[in-house]
C-alpha cells in the first residue's frame, strides 16, 4: 500500500550576480569564485545536516533563486540537486526552476541544467527596451535576451517564465506595449509571464538616489495594459503579478500563498514547517564558517492561530481565485465572518472584494476585485488581527 | 539661632539676554562660594527641569542662598534669585526683581545689548535696584569688550568702566564679580520689628508638604505657628516650617526675618492661594496695605488640546491637575471637538508657554498630544450689547449677531542691525504691524518699535525674525490692549465636512492667503484615499481655495520573493499602525501630524 507523502518545497538561494541593479534589494552580490565554490559547499553541508526529520516528506517544487544562479557553474547546480536527490525523496514529477539572468546561461550551461533535470526556466528579463535595462543599471540587452531564450527552447525547455517590470524610469505606454509585442512575438511562447512594477526600496541605489519615475497614472495603465494585452494572448492572471498559459501556473510559489510547507537553504532563505517559520542568517560570512547548520536558523516564530488565519487570508487572497470559506473552516474550525465579522462587508462595500458563488448561487469564497488587485496592500492590512 | 546681621546680606538676580550667559554666571557664583564642589555641580544648577536644561532656558524662577567669604575677611549671605528669560514670563521676572535689591547685568562681549538686555535692566532700574555690568565670554575671537563698555553707557547709561571682564563658562573673572556684589550692591533695609509683609515671588507645590511659598521678607518676621494671609487671596494658613534656599534642597531654620528670603510652608493645597506678586502678612498684626505692584496674571494664548489616543484623556487631566498645582498662570478647561473628541481649551502666558506644556505633557507624563492652532483672546461685541471674550474659533457667534470684534495689540520693539533694518520692516508690515520709529542705537545698530496685533506674532513671527535677520534680530513686547479690527473666521472643510479643530479667526485681508496656505498644507499632509478627496477653505460659507487629494490609484507589494513572508508581513503591520495613528473625519482619515503642521505656513 503506497502511504501518503507530505508535500514539501524546497528554496535554493544562490546569493551572488554579475552587479547589483540599481532597484534590488535582494540578498545578493558580487563575488570571486572561490567565495562562490565555497559557498556552495557550505550549501550542500547545509542540505546534508539540515534534511533529517524530513522523512515523511516527499518534495514537489524545487527552486533555485537569487541573485542570479546562472552565474555559478552548472556543474555546481548538479552538486546541490544531486545533494537534494540523495537527502529527500523528490518526486520524479516535480517543478525544478532555476532564475537566469539573459547573457549569463549560454546554450552548454541551459543543454546541462535540462540534462540534471531542470524543467523550468525563469528568465529575468524585466524590458525589452535597452535604454531602460540600462537605467536599471541591467547588464545585458534586450538581444542577449532573445539569444538565451532561443537557446532554452533549443535545450529543450518547454515551461519558461519571462520576468517583466513596469514603471521603469523613462518608460512610457508606448515603450511598454513594445516590450509586450517583441515577447509575445516569441515562437514557441513563454508559457508563464511574472509582471511587477517597481518598487523604489530603502537601501538601494535608486532609493537615495531616485529617477524620474512615470507618474502614477501611467504606472497604473501600465498594470492594466499587461491584463489586458496578457489575456488576448491566452495567458490567465491566476496570482496578483504572475499570468500563465493554462496548466502552467507556478506550483512553487503558489505554495507560499496557500502556505504550504517549504525549506530554505542559503543565507537569508525562509521556511514554514509545521506552522512554525524561521529563516537562515543573512551573513554570508557566518555562514560559511558554521559546523554546525542547525543554528543557522533564526528569527523563529510559531504562528498562533490568529497569525496563521491572517497569513491565510492575505496570503490566499494574492490568488485570483481568492479563498474558499470551506477551507478556511477546515483549517481553522471557525467561519471566516466569525474571525472577521465587520471587515469583509466593509470591503465588499468599497468595491475591494467580491463574493465567489458556485453554479448553485452558494457563496464559497471571496476575491480581490480589479479595483482591489490595485490596491491590495489596503485589503491586505485589514485582515490583520494582532 | 544666631542674629543675622543685616548688612551682611545681598539679594540679587541676574538679568540678561537669553544665551548670554546668566545660568552658568549663577553656577560659577555657586560654585566659589563653596556651595557644592565642581564635582557635585551639574551644569546649570538652578535649571532644575530637565527642560530648562535642555533647551538652555530658565522657565521657573529659583533661588540660592551661599555663603561667600569676602577680601574683606567677612561672611556674606548671598541669595540669588535666578529669573526667567522669556517675555511670556515677563510678569514672573518683574516679581522676582521687586524680591531683589541689586541685580548683575550680563551683557555679551561679542553681542552687545540685545532686545531683552534693554527690557530686563529697565525693568529692573524700575525696581530701584543698584545695578552693575559684567561682560562676559571675553575669551571669544568675536569679543569686543571695549566697544560693549561703551554701549552699555551710552545706551543705558551705566557706569560701565569697572565692568569686571568674564568667562562665566572658563571660571574667568569670577572674584571680581562675587567682590562687586559685596561692594556695589545695597544690602536690604527693612525692621523685623514691625508687621510682617512679604512678598511671593514664587511658590511650587510638593506633595508632602503642600504649597511652598518663596518670598522676601521687607518688614517684619515669620517662624513655624505664626498665623499667615495672603492678602489678594485671602488665604489664611498657619506656618509649619521656614527656612532658606540650598542648592535643590530646602533647609529649614527657626526664623525669617526682615531683609531675609526664604521658604514658607503651611499645609496649604492650591498653588491658586499663593499668587505670584502678592503679599503675606501676619493675620494677627497685618501690615497696613500690601506691597505694590500685584496683578492678576491672565492667559495671553489659547489653543485646544488633545489626546493622540482619546483613551487617555483622564490621563490628560489629570496631568493637566498636577501640572497646575506647580504652575498657576496654566489655565485649562473641557471642550470638546468633532474632530478630535474629548480634550481641553488651555490659556498660556505665550506661545513658550505652550510649547513648554506641551513637552512637559508629553514628557513627564508620556501623551500624544494633537494641538489646534493657537489663538489669542478676542473680544466679541454683539448687537444686543454684549460681550464675549472669544477663545476657540468654534464658538464664534453667527455674524449677524457681531457688531464688532476687537482683538489684543502689543508694543513691540525689535533691535536688529541696520542692514536688516528692510527685511525686517517688510516682515512687520506684512504682519499688519503699525510703524511707530525708531531710534539708532549706535551706527549700525537700531531699535525699531511697532504696535502689532499679537494673533499676528504668536505662530512664527519669532522664527521669522530670526531668518530673515540671520538669527540678529532680538524682540521683545509687551501687551498695549485692544483695538477693533475686521476678524473672519476661516473654515476648513475636508470632503465636505467642516473640521472644527482647523479653524480660526484671521484677518479679512489675510484670509485668502493663509486659506491658499492652509489646504496646501493640507494636501500634502493627508494621504491618498481610495477616493478624492476634495480640502478647501472657507469664510462664511464661501469657499475662498481648494485643493484637492487625488484618489489612490495603486498600492501593491513588491515581488514576494522566496517565500520571506514575515517582511511582508510588516509592511502590511506598519500600514495599519499608521491608519491607528489617524483620526476619522467622515470617512477621510486625517493624521495627527496635519492638525500641527497647519501652525507653520510660513516655513519655505
Amino acid at each position: 500500500m503506497k502511504t501518503e507523502k507530505r508535500p514539501l518545497s524546497i528554496y535554493v538561494h544562490i546569493p551572488f550576480c554579475a552587479r547589483k541593479c540599481l532597484y534590488c534589494d535582494f540578498l545578493s552580490a558580487p563575488a570571486d569564485e572561490q567565495t562562490k565554490e565555497k559557498y556552495v559547499r557550505c550549501l550542500t553541508e547545509e542540505i546534508r545536516q539540515n534534511s533529517t526529520a524530513f522523512g515523511e516528506y516527499e518534495v514537489q517544487t524545487v527552486f533555485f533563486g537569487g541573485g542570479t544562479p546562472s552565474v555559478l557553474p552548472a556543474e555546481n547546480i548538479g552538486d546541490i540537486l544531486k545533494e537534494i536527490r540523495q537527502d529527500f525523496v523528490l518526486n520524479p514529477e516535480a517543478e525544478i526552476t532555476i532564475e537566469v539572468n539573459p547573457g549569463s546561461a549560454d546554450l552548454k550551461k541551459l543543454r546541462t541544467y535540462r540534462d540534471m533535470g531542470i524543467n523550468r526556466l525563469s528568465i529575468g528579463l524585466q524590458s525589452a527596451i535597452d535604454e531602460e535595462l540600462k537605467a536599471l543599471g541591467r547588464i545585458h540587452s534586450a538581444e542577449d535576451f532573445f539569444e538565451t531564450y532561443n537557446n532554452a527552447v533549443k535545450s529543450g525547455f518547454n515551461n519558461i517564465n519571462i520576468d517583466l517590470m513596469s514603471a521603469i524610469p523613462g518608460q512610457t505606454i508606448e515603450s511598454y506595449r513594445e516590450t509586450l509585442k517583441r515577447v509575445l512575438s516569441l515562437n514557441p511562447l513563454p508559457k508563464h509571464i511574472s509582471a511587477y512594477s517597481l518598487i523604489i526600496e530603502e537601501g538601494t541605489p535608486f532609493y537615495e538616489n531616485t529617477p524620474p519615475l512615470p507618474d502614477e497614472d501611467t504606472d497604473r495603465e501600465l498594470y492594466k495594459i499587461t491584463n489586458d494585452i496578457l489575456k488576448v494572448a491566452g495567458y490567465h492572471r491566476y496570482e496578483i503579478s504572475n499570468y500563465a498559459m493554462k496548466g502552467y501556473e507556478c506550483r512553487h510559489n503558489k505554495v507560499y500563498w496557500k502556505r504550504g510547507e517549504y525549506l530554505g537553504f542559503g543565507i537569508g532563505a525562509a521556511s514554514l514547517i509545521k506552522n512554525v517559520r524561521f529563516s537562515n542568517i543573512r551573513d554570508i560570512s557566518e555562514y560559511m564558517e558554521t559546523l554546525d547548520y542547525s543554528k543557522i536558523r533564526t528569527d523563529r516564530q510559531e504562528l498562533s492561530v490568529e497569525e496563521q488565519m491572517e497569513e491565510f487570508m492575505f496570503l490566499g487572497l494574492r490568488l485570483i481565485r481568492g479563498i474558499l470559506f470551506r477551507e478556511f473552516e477546515e483549517n481553522f474550525g471557525k467561519s471566516v465572518e466569525e474571525v472577521y465579522p465587520r471587515v469583509i462587508g466593509k470591503l465588499k462595500e468599497q468595491g475591494l472584494l467580491t463574493e465567489i458563488c458556485d453554479e448553485q448561487g452558494n457563496r464559497t469564497g471571496i476575491c480581490l476585485t480589479q479595483f482591489g488587485l490595485d490596491v491590495s496592500n489596503r485589503v491586505m492590512a485589514e485582515f490583520l488581527l494582532t | 539661632m544666631a542674629h543675622i546681621d543685616q548688612s551682611k546680606i545681598r539679594n540679587f538676580c541676574i538679568v540678561a539676554h537669553i544665551d548670554h550667559g546668566k545660568s552658568t554666571l549663577a553656577d560659577r557664583i555657586i560654585e566659589r562660594t563653596g556651595l557644592l564642589t565642581s564635582r557635585e555641580m551639574q551644569a546649570q544648577v538652578l535649571d532644575n527641569m530637565d527642560l530648562e536644561r535642555e533647551r538652555g532656558i530658565t522657565i521657573k524662577a529659583q533661588t540660592v542662598r551661599t555663603i561667600y567669604k569676602a577680601k574683606d575677611g567677612e561672611e556674606y549671605i548671598f541669595n540669588l534669585i535666578d529669573t526667567p528669560g522669556h517675555v511670556d514670563f515677563n510678569y514672573e521676572v518683574s516679581r522676582s526683581l521687586a524680591a531683589c535689591d541689586g541685580a548683575i547685568l550680563v551683557v555679551d562681549a561679542a553681542q552687545g545689548i540685545e532686545a531683552q538686555t534693554l527690557a530686563n535692566v529697565y525693568l529692573a532700574l524700575d525696581h530701584d535696584l543698584e545695578v552693575f555690568p559684567v561682560i562676559n565670554k571675553i575669551d571669544l575671537p568675536s569679543a569686543e569688550p571695549e566697544r560693549v563698555k561703551e554701549e552699555i553707557e551710552d545706551v543705558i547709561g551705566l557706569e560701565a568702566e569697572d565692568a569686571p571682564l568674564i568667562s562665566a563658562k572658563n571660571g574667568i573673572g569670577i572674584d571680581d564679580v562675587l567682590e562687586a556684589i559685596v561692594h556695589r550692591l545695597p544690602a536690604p533695609k527693612g525692621n523685623p520689628d514691625n508687621p510682617l509683609q512679604a512678598l511671593i515671588f514664587d511658590s511650587l507645590y510638593d506633595s508632602y508638604k503642600g504649597v511652598i511659598i518663596f518670598c522676601r521678607l521687607m518688614e517684619g518676621r515669620v517662624a513655624k505657628g505664626t498665623s499667615i494671609c495672603m492678602m489678594a487671596t485671602g488665604a489664611v494658613a498657619d506656618v509649619v516650617e521656614v527656612g532658606y534656599f540650598g542648592a535643590g534642597q530646602f533647609i529649614p531654620c527657626e526664623e525669617l526675618s526682615a531683609g531675609m528670603v526664604g521658604y514658607i510652608t503651611a499645609s496649604i493645597k492650591n498653588v491658586k492661594d499663593t499668587a505670584v506678586g502678592d503679599t503675606v502678612t501676619d493675620n494677627n498684626r497685618p501690615c497696613k496695605e500690601p506691597l505694590p505692584g500685584y496683578k492678576k496674571v491672565n492667559s495671553m494664548v489659547y489653543c485646544g488640546v488633545y489626546p493622540a489616543d482619546s483613551a487617555k484623556y483622564p490621563d490628560l487631566r489629570d496631568a493637566l491637575e498636577k501640572l497646575q498645582l506647580n504652575d498657576a498662570s496654566l489655565n485649562y478647561e473641557p471642550e470638546t471637538s468633532i474632530a478630535l473628541g474629548f480634550g481641553f481649551r488651555c490659556g498660556f502666558l505665550g506661545l513658550l508657554h505652550l510649547e513648554i506644556i506641551q513637552e512637559r505633557l508629553e514628557r513627564e507624563y508620556n501623551l500624544d498630544l494633537v494641538t489646534t492652532a493657537p489663538g489669542v483672546i478676542y473680544k466679541v461685541h454683539k448687537t444686543n450689547g454684549e460681550v464675549i471674550e472669544l477663545t476657540n474659533p468654534s464658538n464664534l457667534p453667527d455674524p449677524s449677531e457681531i457688531e464688532y470684534m476687537e482683538e489684543p495689540v502689543v508694543s513691540a520693539e525689535i533691535m536688529v542691525t541696520t542692514e536688516f533694518i528692510g527685511p525686517i520692516m517688510e516682515l512687520c508690515q506684512e504682519r499688519r504691524g503699525r510703524y511707530l520709529g525708531m531710534e539708532y542705537m549706535e551706527a549700525t545698530r537700531a531699535l525699531l518699535k511697532y504696535e502689532l496685533p499679537l494673533n499676528e506674532i504668536i505662530y512664527d513671527f519669532f522664527d521669522a525674525l530670526k531668518s530673515r535677520s540671520r538669527g540678529y534680530a532680538s524682540f521683545d513686547y509687551e501687551l498695549k490692549g485692544y483695538e477693533q479690527s475686521e476678524l473672519v473666521k476661516l473654515d476648513i472643510l475636508i470632503n465636505k465636512e467642516e473640521v472644527d479643530a482647523l479653524s480660526f479667526i484671521v484677518h479679512k485681508d489675510n484670509a485668502y492667503e493663509r486659506g491658499r496656505k492652509m489646504c496646501e498644507k493640507l494636501k500634502e499632509e493627508i494621504p491618498r484615499h481610495l477616493f478624492e478627496i476634495p480640502i478647501q477653505a472657507a469664510v462664511g460659507g464661501k469657499v475662498i481655495a481648494r485643493e484637492t487629494v487625488k484618489a489612490m490609484r495603486k498600492d501593491v507589494l513588491a515581488k514576494c520573493y522566496g517565500g520571506d513572508i514575515t517582511r511582508k508581513k510588516k509592511l502590511l503591520e506598519k500600514q495599519k499602525e499608521g491608519k491607528k495613528r489617524m483620526r476619522q473625519i467622515g470617512n477621510v482619515e486625517i493624521p495627527q501630524k496635519a492638525f500641527m503642521s497647519v501652525l507653520k505656513l510660513d516655513e519655505n
